[in-house]
């Protein structure tokens, strides 16, 4: 199965709420393999994660 | 007296306590306010934070973060609010599928329109009011639904079954609005920080 850019943003987002099943998996790391953007966008992602946990955090002496 | 003395224990005078708890008002408000997007209504859950944490005080001892334990009950009373909240005004946002939001995104093969470029030193960001606060203008600009489903995990660090179970909605549903909000989260900060 080939996925599309669009398919794979949806993956990498849903990754970060669910276990993917075995196929997603092979599929996004396929796609991943070839496509910088796709790979771009799912460090982004986990980048936000990160973000949001300094948000809670450093405004505390605010 | 000898015994008493030693179970008179290294918890804090109550009126020291208080004022611990006091002090960290400002905190569990904004960590409220992020959540709730309603003063009053994070007002409320702070102060009720506050009540229970000086009626529990014994529930703190030995613990070693005042902080991380206000912020736990504080979670529990956000919590509360959204499903208060969401059974009083359920939904107002007409939902957009159907219609295809990231149209404007991709190509009709799917491809990116604009493939993601890797930002330059994110980790430094993390690190800078003004990051922090694009960060938040970012999340303010969200809908509301996809804001409040968004926080909740990233914000509280709720799991997707907590947050469906909480709001009435499907898992399906619920990737999708988390989906929707990092798609926008990382063109807004694209656009306004790292593009810059």
């Amino acid at each position: 199965m080939m996925l599309s850019c669009k398919e794979s943003a949806r993956l990498l987002s849903q990754r970060m709420d669910r276990e993917l099943a075995f196929g997603e998996r092979v599929a996004l790391r396929v796609h991943l393999a070839i496509c910088r953007g796709c790979r771009n966008a799912g460090a982004q992602f986990e980048f936000l994660r990160e973000a949001m946990r300094g948000l809670a955090e450093a405004e505390s002496g605010k | 007296m000898g015994a008493r003395l030693q179970t008179s224990s290294p918890l804090p005078a109550p009126a020291d306590f208080r004022k611990q708890v006091e002090d960290l008002r400002p905190y569990l408000l904004r960590f409220a306010s992020l959540q709730l997007r309603d003063a009053a209504a994070a007002e409320d859950a702070v102060q009720e934070t506050l009540l229970a944490a000086l009626a529990g005080e014994a529930g703190f001892a030995g613990r070693a973060n005042l902080r991380t334990w206000l912020t736990g009950i504080l979670k529990h009373k956000i919590v509360d609010t959204i499903r208060r909240q969401s059974r009083e005004r359920p939904a107002a946002e007409a939902g957009t599928e159907g219609a295809d939001e990231f149209d404007g995104l991709f190509t009709g093969r799917g491809h990116w329109q604009e493939a993601p470029d890797a930002w330059e030193q994110p980790e430094q960001a993390l690190n800078q009011r003004q990051f922090l606060a694009a960060l938040e203008a970012c999340l303010r600009a969200l809908p509301e639904r996809t804001a409040r489903v968004f926080m909740m995990r990233e914000h509280l660090g709720l799991e997707t079954p907590e947050i469906c179970k909480e709001l009435g909605i499907t898992a399906t549903h619920c990737w999708v609005l988390l989906h929707r909000a990092r798609m926008a989260l990382r063109l807004c900060l694209e656009t306004n920080w790292f593009d810059k």
